[in-house]
């Protein structure tokens, strides 16, 4: 019983010290605007055919605000409140992002980058993941936010 | 009485992060017995408590009960702590034992099939009975033994599985197969678990709201033993069937319920299961923090 106790007590500490160290070890991205521009190579991957679907939301009105709640209960925690990044993930306001396509966005969402931290998120149903698309999309608006530093001379 | 001791403060300190730590809005499946292929976020912690109400032909009938701590290590590898008891009515309330299992998700993308692998090690007594799956030849007769006796028995196993999920137009449809092994001189034995699920509604509401049906997962869950090394197959064990239902609240609590039917004359003939989750985001940037770390 008292091995029982030990085992309680101590699994979960090794499993988060493993983990942290190793992310610490390894930070995947600064925030922004110091981010590493690399990470944004993962929307580079998307095949052709993902790359060219279109948003079936592009022209739903409460797609904007549907999404803003979903960004809100999913993402906020690593890319920020406002998709601002986090030492946790990076900017989702950037030129890389921001100038995907949505169905670039929407392969990303659906496939994560499971060894960068970024979970699969095709546990969401297929029009919620095209909603939050809608809605980061929407961020960016006429002028980003944040200049990427690979974007500037 | 120090593991009790032990027991009580795990127990207190998890109530402490369930009320006091944000939670996180989880996604959570509605399923008791099947896994599907998503693993927890990294980072997060999920607590989770489930009880299960069994009839018993010939006996007492029983409330099983076990506690999950369930850690997003990576976002490739889930590791979890479930911590096991049981009250037999007119006998008596006796911890049953833990379970330390971790899934695995060795491939980087999703696919149509997207298998996860699964092993559990199992320290427990032969009073377990809270059915968190079918193995060899499992039958209602097992749970006979008063638990004074059942106790006695030690049982140490390991439990691994395949875990095959697919997502199609919202629905869920996920096969586990799974292969235990007494660490005593005992056989290989063989169970299954069946799962298909989907949301209510597959858009999400403009508004905020409870009652939303985007949060109501709904489904049916099949399970049970395939026999053993010797005796493979559906015969001489027990199967059951069980609609689930998962409520994902905007607060971060997950509700889930389900009741169970035997389906054959080896099955118990009810299973009344419920449980109660909350997610917490970002418990490993806390931890770390403790320790004097970056996050």
């Amino acid at each position: 019983m008292k091995a029982m106790a030990a085992v309680s007590a101590s699994f979960l500490a090794v499993s988060v010290v493993w983990a942290q160290s190793r992310s610490s070890s390894k930070p995947l991205v600064a925030a922004a605007p110091g981010y590493d521009p690399a990470i944004y190579a993962e929307l580079q991957k998307a095949p052709a055919k993902a790359r060219n679907r279109r948003n079936p939301f592009e022209n739903d009105p409460h797609a904007v605000a549907a999404g803003a709640i979903l960004f809100e209960q999913h993402c906020a925690e690593c890319h920020g409140k406002s998709a601002e990044g986090s030492p946790k993930a990076p900017s989702l306001v950037v030129r890389e992002v921001q100038s995907a396509t949505p169905g670039t966005l929407f392969w990303l969402l659906t496939n994560g980058v499971v060894r960068k931290k970024m979970p699969v998120w095709s546990k969401l149903p297929e029009p919620q993941r095209w909603q939050l698309v809608r809605y980061i999309k929407s961020l960016g608006g006429p002028a980003l936010r944040v200049e990427s530093p690979a974007a500037q001379p | 009485m120090v593991s009790r001791r032990a027991l009580l403060g795990c127990f207190s300190i998890s109530v402490l992060l369930v009320f006091y730590l944000p939670a996180a809005r989880a996604q959570e499946n509605p399923y008791f017995v099947a896994y599907d292929h998503y693993l927890e976020e990294p980072g997060n912690l999920e607590i989770e408590y489930f009880s299960t109400l069994g009839t018993q032909r010939g006996g007492n009938n029983f409330h099983a009960f076990w506690t999950e701590l369930e850690y997003g290590a990576t976002a490739w590898w889930t590791t979890e702590l479930y911590l096991d008891g049981q009250t037999s009515f007119d006998d008596s309330t006796v911890f049953t034992g833990f379970r330390w299992e971790n899934r695995l998700r060795p491939l980087k993308q999703e696919h149509f099939l997207n298998p996860v692998l699964y092993i559990e090690y199992e320290n427990k007594n032969g009073a377990d009975k809270i059915l968190k799956e079918v193995e060899g030849h499992d039958m209602e007769s097992d749970f006979l033994v008063a638990n004074r006796q059942a106790q006695k028995e030690r049982i140490h196993e390991v439990e691994l599985k395949l875990i095959v999920s697919s997502t199609f137009k919202g629905w869920n449809i996920t096969e586990n197969t799974l292969a235990a092994k007494n660490l005593s001189n005992s056989p290989w034995e063989f169970g299954y678990a069946l799962g298909a699920s989907r949301p209510l509604a597959l858009e999400a509401s403009a508004k905020r709201c409870t009652f939303c049906p985007q949060n109501f997962i709904g489904g049916v869950e099949m399970y049970g033993g395939l026999g053993d090394r010797h005796s493979f197959g559906l015969h001489q064990t027990s199967h059951y069937l069980a609609p689930v239902l998962a409520w994902n609240l905007p607060s971060g609590w997950t509700l889930r319920i389900s009741p169970g039917f035997g389906l054959n004359d080896n099955s118990h003939g009810v299973l009344m299961r419920w449980g109660v989750s909350r997610e917490i985001a970002g418990f490993g940037s806390m931890v770390s923090r403790l320790f004097g770390g970056h996050q």
